[in-house]
């Protein structure tokens, strides 16, 4: 009998594995497919405060970049390809600039480390950058993981505890007893006992929610990564464009894109970002990749003498309100949901995992869990 | 009349017509003409067949040209590649 089992193998399912099995709990993580295949490896590895206005997940996202130096000191910051390298927020024009720089203020009252940097100010940071921008807003505390790595490193942890990771197990529904009770988790692998059943499905986790008997609207908006030739250290920080936080924001159908670059370890620099809601049409598009790259050589014109390498796309899962479930579903006692943090949830996976960990073991949470409860879906649907 | 040639790191190098870089800098007793980024190590032709990318190779100045796929063109100018290829980026 498991105290909790955790449904998804991705950055989110592995924090709350590492969490639960430091708190002492019996753990067993099941995941249709292999460790951190789904959403997980379809995004750029983000540890961001910079594009987060003040509010509940800027607050969830500063406790998960604490605890993701935590971790770093843990396991060790280079399984996880874990860099401090800060995040540079450019604007393009001059009217672009009086936004960014009042964002920024907003932040910096919000506990957010934000330096404006003058235009002539901007090549010490990031030498290559295109010689016209207006300005930018430097923040050091945004970070870099690979997310793949970070999510075998956090079950690997997890399991020298005593956690037990299983792939290729679908999770299928309920067992629960004559007084509703969660008794189990149903898989196509027979029932695993368990008192507790955490959703960490990610993309799928509206889809999974549905199957628990307890559905939570957790949506997917589609975005695509250009992938470089390796290259010489040349993009320093995460960079990306002032209007990359109005995309995240924004709840438009159509095809957003803003640009943000950066590079890895392996010597790739990643480009980004786009979103559009096409559903889970999973299908590649020239013209999103075209917008991309085109932007991103606006920013940093030697762009347009490498090579994409390839491109990968996946889907970034949201909540209609833009913040992340996390927390005990009150229609079924004993299943928790942990997913909807939509390109976030590499940054806010180990408050996330803490917090699941905390509400599971009764200690009290590191933050307050009350604007990311299950709970608000259904006081919006009793109007 | 004398075989055509290419540059390798400036040298005339005889070539046939319809060869690759790969195939014509092997026949002219070359085996290596890139670097590894992280150790420096040597590399050349490997798979021979466009799928491993071991045989990348700068050609007029654009790297990471696969030299067993590309066919030799008369005055090609093709250098050692030394890591990514990239090192004016570097700053």
């Amino acid at each position: 009998m498991s105290d909790v089992v955790v449904v998804g193998g991705g950055i989110v399912g592995a924090a709350c594995a590492y969490y639960a099995a430091r708190a002492g709990l019996e753990v067993t993580v099941v995941d249709r497919g292999p460790v951190g295949a789904g959403t997980t490896s379809r995004g750029e590895g983000n540890i961001l405060v910079s594009d987060k206005a003040p509010g509940p997940e800027l607050a969830l996202a500063l406790w998960s970049r604490e605890l993701w130096l935590e971790v770093g000191a843990d396991l060790g910051d280079e399984p996880l390809e874990l860099e401090r390298k800060g995040g540079l927020v450019v604007a393009t024009s001059e009217p672009a600039m009086g936004p960014l720089a009042a964002f920024a203020r907003g932040q910096q009252g919000a506990g957010v480390d934000a330096v404006p940097v003058p235009a002539e100010e901007l090549h010490a940071h990031e030498p290559h950058l295109a010689p016209d921008l207006a300005g930018g807003v430097l923040y050091p505390q945004d970070m870099q993981v690979q997310p793949v790595a970070a999510a075998a490193a956090l079950l690997a942890a997890a399991r020298a505890q005593g956690a037990q990771v299983r792939t290729g197990v679908e999770a299928r529904g309920l067992a629960r007893d004559g007084r509703g009770a969660v008794t189990g988790l149903a898989t196509d692998r027979g029932t695993l006992p368990t008192r507790a059943v955490v959703n960490a499905a990610g993309t799928w986790g509206g889809a999974l929610s549905e199957r628990l008997g307890c559905a939570v609207p957790v949506l997917p908006r589609r975005g695509f990564i250009l992938v470089t030739e390796p290259l010489p250290r040349v993009v320093r920080h995460k960079v990306y464009s002032a209007d990359y936080v109005d995309n995240v924001a924004s709840s438009d159908a159509g095809l957003e894109t803003s640009t943000v670059v950066e590079a890895t370890l392996g010597g790739t620099v990643l480009i980004g970002a786009s979103r559009e809601r096409v559903g889970y049409d999973d299908t590649f598009s020239r013209e999103v990749v075209r917008r991309l790259a085109a932007q991103a050589t606006r920013i940093f014109p030697f762009l347009a003498r490498v090579r994409v390498m390839r491109t990968y796309h996946g889907f970034r899962p949201y909540c209609p309100d833009h913040l992340p479930v996390v927390g005990e579903d009150p229609r079924v006692p004993g299943v928790f949901h942990a997913c909807g943090h939509e390109g976030a949830g590499i940054g806010l996976a180990p408050a996330t995992g803490r917090l699941l960990a905390d509400l599971l073991s009764g200690a009290e949470p590191g933050v307050d869990p009350a604007p990311y409860s299950p709970g608000r879906f259904l006081e919006v649907a009793r109007g | 009349m004398a075989d055509p040639t290419f540059l390798f790191d400036g040298r005339p190098t005889p070539y046939v017509e319809g060869q690759s870089v790969g195939a014509a800098l092997t026949a002219a007793g070359i085996r290596s003409w890139r670097t590894t980024r992280l150790g420096g190590r040597p590399r050349g032709l490997f798979c021979g067949i466009g799928i491993c990318f071991d045989c990348l190779v700068t050609v007029d100045d654009r790297p990471n040209e696969r030299a067993c796929l590309v066919p030799v063109r008369e005055s090609m100018r093709v250098t050692t590649q030394e890591g990514t290829g990239h090192g004016d980026l570097e700053v």
